[in-house]
């Protein structure tokens, strides 16, 4: 299988800290992936790494066979940690700006998840509440027919049934070429889904693994390994 | 029937096994086509890779097979199915006697408990 995203001796620094410290990854086409780690661990700035928001202090990173860019951002699905949609916009409006936007928006599918969790597109966006802004994230995102998704941190804001609706999403949306990479901490609920999963601790992989190896060798559940790596 | 996935075992065992116990209880009758591997990922909240990988062991193992271009079905050898269903009943006994072990009871308390209580419910 090729693979879709490989870092090599990645580093980036941030003055003096090491917020990612050689690293090293390979993540193939077809997969889930959870990236895991603890707050400051550096999901987010590999996350932003690969969306050329931030550039490496040394080291490389290519997806699909090129470094961040033009090209690799019309295949790469990112939905930040943060909301960077205009508040004055209406839903609708975001839409048609996101079709604009991207050749592999699919506005069906767009349409149809609004329906499905009862989001008034002509709603404006600032009258929404920090949840619903979430969802319409989600679906701006999972609604490209992208070939890398980058979700950093897609289920933090929304309640539980929401959260089994995205997750349902994201399983629906999946196609087999297809890689969603996942930024977490609320392993539990979205450890069934994953194929592999990344901890990372301290800017440094700490360990690359399927679930169900974790589950056959430990006997127990990423969340309950991930509680034990990380035991503060 | 729902899917009752636990957390500390690996999640394409557990799928086999509750396939395995749909196929034995008549849910998927014999002869009858599968859901499609997405559709029993999305019912299970699974992984569609993790669901595949279950459905080729179950075929592996016989109980189902592909029609190469009408999908999965079970199969229609009722003696297979009658074997899978010994081997799920073994495994639970199996588990109980384990834990009959673990509390202190011998095989001899534990079937005289059984018939005991088999007694009970008759009445």
């Amino acid at each position: 299988m090729s693979s879709i995203l490989t870092c090599k001796n990645l580093s980036k620094h941030f003055g003096s800290k090491k917020a990612l410290d050689n690293i090293n990854l390979n993540i193939e086409r077809g997969r889930i992936v959870g990236l895991l780690g603890p707050n400051g661990s550096g999901k987010s700035t590999l996350i932003k790494l690969c969306n050329d928001l931030l550039t490496p202090t040394a080291g490389e990173l290519q997806i699909a066979g090129n470094t961040p860019g033009v090209e690799t951002k019309k295949i790469v699905s990112y939905l930040p940690e943060r909301t960077y949609l205009n508040d004055w916009m209406k839903v609708s409006e975001i839409i048609q700006m996101f079709q604009d936007f991207y050749q592999d928006f699919n506005i069906d599918k767009a349409t149809d998840m609004l329906k499905r969790l009862n989001i008034n597109p002509n709603e404006r966006l600032k009258t929404l509440s920090k949840g619903t802004k979430e969802k319409v994230q989600l679906i701006l995102v999972m609604s490209r027919e992208a070939q890398l998704y980058l979700l950093d941190e897609p289920i933090g804001g929304v309640d539980p049934a929401a959260r089994d609706y995205i997750l349902d999403t994201i399983l629906s949306n999946y196609n087999e070429n297809a890689t969603i990479v996942i930024s977490t901490h609320l392993i539990s609920d979205i450890e069934k889904i994953l194929d592999d999963i990344i901890f990372i601790k301290d800017g440094q992989v700490v360990l690359t693994k399927s679930v169900d190896d974790i589950r056959g060798e430990n006997g127990k559940s990423v969340d309950a390994l991930f509680r034990e790596v990380f035991k503060c | 029937m729902s899917w009752d996935l636990k957390s500390d075992r690996p999640i394409y065992s557990q799928l086999i096994e509750q396939i395995g116990i749909k196929i034995c209880s008549g849910i998927y009758p014999p002869g009858s086509k599968l859901p499609s591997v997405r559709e029993l990922a999305q019912e299970a909240a699974v992984n569609p890779n993790t669901m595949q990988k279950a459905l080729s062991k179950l075929e592996e193992d016989g109980l189902l097979y592909t029609n190469r271009t009408s999908g999965r079905f079970i199969t229609e050898d009722a003696k297979m199915i009658q074997q899978a269903k010994q081997k799920l009943a073994q495994d639970q006994i199996l588990e109980f006697l384990e834990k009959m072990k673990s509390l202190g009871f011998g095989k001899s308390e534990t079937l005289s408990i059984i018939s005991s209580m088999l007694e009970e419910a008759k009445q």
